[in-house]
């Protein structure tokens, strides 16, 4: 799933601080599954915002809304009737929610209440960690199972470097080092001569660093 | 390993059979071509060629590029360095064409650490391509005289290409596989990280030996010499993929109030001495780190000089 | 402020927190009347919502109070509910209203003087702190 974490309060506040009356927006797709934008996060950004306009002495008016998501025109439709009410929007979805809204009602102003950060899993209860970085090419089969451009530091393609020590990246003691983890696998299943040969050089044309990109199923186009 | 790829002087020197000495600078943070100058003055003569770091440990200094090139213009040979963090495969191939074109002669090829080290931890890392690829990249632009798409390019350059090796990181068990995987690529010769724990470089290069990496490729031992006791216990925590001994530290502390700094370079001493008999070890390299000007007595010390012309 | 009454919002488990509190009523033990006791199956049904709506509704401080650590009727409810008061302590302190008007306590069903001890502790507590800076002119 796509994972964020939620803006800082001084900041969502700041996005806001003319307004008098928003309307907040959740969404059940990821952000609901990573605990950060469903209707429980929903509600208690609008109690905190409302506490904290409250104590300014300038108290606002909060309104709730979920949508099943926000990556899709269909859902975003729904707010037709009633997006126009407010000052402005807070949406709680993914970096992609705030822009259809953005472009369905570009008389309203919409702001992203969270920093979407990876595309992930959840390894622990409330905790997710990042495990594909969308490159757009996926090599994960040359490396039993296991993503390099994603979960090394340095997308090495032949890692790992100088700096994996103990099982952990170089740059800190909470990531692993999953050249380290790639290697002991390869020579645990016999297969260490897989990693002899030299990887050539990634195409990241697919990747983000090709321009933004699309994706089209040529058998549903109308 | 017999003809001159490159005609560098380290190159020369390590095919006719001599143990090479090289050494390193880091480049000033900033235009202070003086200070550089004045660092280069202390090395030479007293090594073969000189390392040109590449923004080490992600701090920005001068451009190694320039600053092998500056080196050049004082009549001492550089080992330009390159890091796969800053540039990607269009600045790298455009930049060795730019230091070859300047007169330098060597190449090391590194990873580089991360940028959140530095002092820019907010930059975008690039890492386009692994110091592999690289090490293939130059080869190619050296043998095949082709870029990386292919396209011929326009008069070679011919670059003694080198790696680093840290026979100390982990999976320890792995690391002489990656210095296979790199001589393969193309490495022609290779500076290792630097040795404290000698235990663990012998089986290191007995594995080398064994798998007949040294005949394809030299090694050069990597040599710091501890300036104190607050250094070694840096190195030893602080640093990752360093191993120093407890044994090591515990002899500085030994040797008296004062009395490290000589201890450490006696320790480096007896490392040099057993590096020239050990076998598959082609050379040593000096990191003397902000250290230049001790260089020379090192050498000199260590039997090293005259630096033989070739 | 002499004449400030602070509003109290006690969010209290039914096995422990309030039998205590039943326990303290039945010992005679006077605890201030400005702990209003709100009756749970379990402080893990306490949501992180419950209490900063206390908060927004104008309550100058919130506790829970829960079984003992280790003990409690439904096995873990306590502890989460300690995670959620943590939350809104560092939701608080972002907002610039003090943490300190929050609290979990834990106690057992025979500690009937405890209930009253931790009444007139927050009691005490939100008196040297005073009104809630949230609070709305139509609640005061």
């Amino acid at each position: 799933m796509i994972v964020g974490d939620r803006k800082s309060l001084a900041e969502i506040l700041d996005m806001i601080k003319d307004c008098q009356n928003i309307l907040i927006t959740g969404c059940k797709g990821c952000v609901t599954v990573c605990n950060v934008g469903g209707l429980k996060e929903v509600q208690i950004l609008a109690l905190s915002l409302k506490i904290a306009r409250k104590k300014e002495g300038r108290p606002i008016t909060i309104e709730e809304n979920l949508l099943e998501r926000q990556c899709d025109p269909e859902y975003i439709a729904e707010l037709a009737d009633v997006v126009h009410n407010y000052d402005a929007v807070l949406s709680m979805a993914c970096g992609v929610g705030p822009q259809f809204l953005a472009e369905a009602y570009p008389a309203q102003k919409f702001f992203p209440a969270i920093n979407t950060k990876f595309f992930g899993g959840a390894t622990g209860h409330g905790v997710w960690e990042e495990r594909c970085a969308g490159c757009g090419t996926c090599v994960i089969h040359n490396y039993d199972g296991l993503c390099p451009v994603s979960r090394c530091s340095k997308s090495l393609m032949n890692g790992p470097c100088g700096g994996s020590a103990g099982g952990l990246c170089e740059i800190s003691k909470d990531v692993v080092c999953i050249w380290d983890m790639i290697v002991k696998k390869k020579m645990e299943q016999g297969r260490l001569e897989d990693l002899l040969r030299v990887m050539p050089a990634k195409d990241w044309s697919t990747s983000r660093d090709g321009g933004p990109r699309k994706s089209i199923r040529e058998e549903l186009s109308q | 390993m017999s003809e001159n790829k490159s005609g560098s002087n380290l190159e020369k020197v390590l095919r006719a059979g001599h143990f090479a000495f090289t050494g390193e600078c880091g480049p000033p943070k900033g235009a202070n071509v003086q200070h550089l100058k004045e660092k280069i003055a202390f090395l030479k003569g007293n090594v073969d060629a000189v390392n040109i770091t590449d923004n080490q440990t992600a701090v920005v200094r001068m451009s190694s590029w320039a600053a092998s090139a500056i080196a050049v213009q004082e009549g001492v040979e550089p080992n330009f360095q390159m890091v796969c963090r800053d540039r990607n495969r269009l600045a790298m191939m455009s930049d060795i064409l730019g230091v070859y074109s300047l007169g330098a002669r060597n190449m090391l090829c590194l990873s580089g650490d991360h940028q959140r080290f530095g002092n820019h931890p907010d930059a975008k890392n690039v890492y386009d391509i692994d110091s592999l690829q690289l090490i293939s990249l130059a080869r190619k632009m050296r043998d095949e005289e082709k870029f990386m798409n292919g396209e011929a390019i326009d008069v070679a350059p011919r670059l003694f290409i080198g790696a680093a090796c840290n026979p100390f990181a982990d999976p320890f068990e792995f690391r002489v596989y990656r210095l296979a995987k790199k001589i393969s690529a193309g490495a022609d010769f290779v500076q290792t990280q630097c040795i404290y724990n000698m235990e663990k470089f012998r089986n290191f290069m007995k594995m080398a030996v064994d798998m007949g990496l040294t005949e394809k490729c030299f090694i050069l031992a990597g040599v710091t010499p501890l300036k104190s006791i607050g250094m070694a216990q840096y190195m030893a925590r602080q640093v990752p993929g360093m191993d120093v001994p407890a044994e090591m530290i515990d002899r500085l502390k030994g040797a008296g109030k004062g009395k490290a700094t000589e201890e450490g370079i006696k320790i480096a001493l007896e490392q040099i001495e057993e590096f020239k008999e050990m076998k598959g070890v082609a050379g040593v390299h000096l990191m003397a780190i902000e250290w230049e000007h001790r260089v020379a007595e090192i050498a000199e010390r260590a039997k090293m000089l005259p630096r033989p012309l070739v | 402020m002499d004449t400030f009454e602070p509003q109290i919002v006690a969010f209290c488990c039914k096995y422990c927190a309030y039998a205590a509190a039943d326990l303290a009523g039945s010992m005679r033990l006077s605890y201030p009347p400005n702990v209003k006791v709100v009756q749970l199956p379990c402080t893990g049904r306490v949501d992180i919502f419950h209490l900063l709506k206390a908060i927004e509704d104008g309550a100058d401080g919130v506790y829970v109070a829960g079984c003992l650590e280790g003990e409690c009727h439904f096995l873990k409810g306590n502890l989460r509910a300690r995670k959620k008061v943590e939350y809104v302590k560092r939701t608080l302190e972002e907002l610039g209203i003090e943490p300190a008007r929050v609290e979990m306590y834990n106690l057992s069903s025979a500690m009937g003087p405890r209930f009253a001890e931790i009444a007139r502790e927050m009691t005490g507590r939100i008196k040297e702190l005073g009104p809630s800076p949230v609070k709305d002119a139509a609640i005061a």
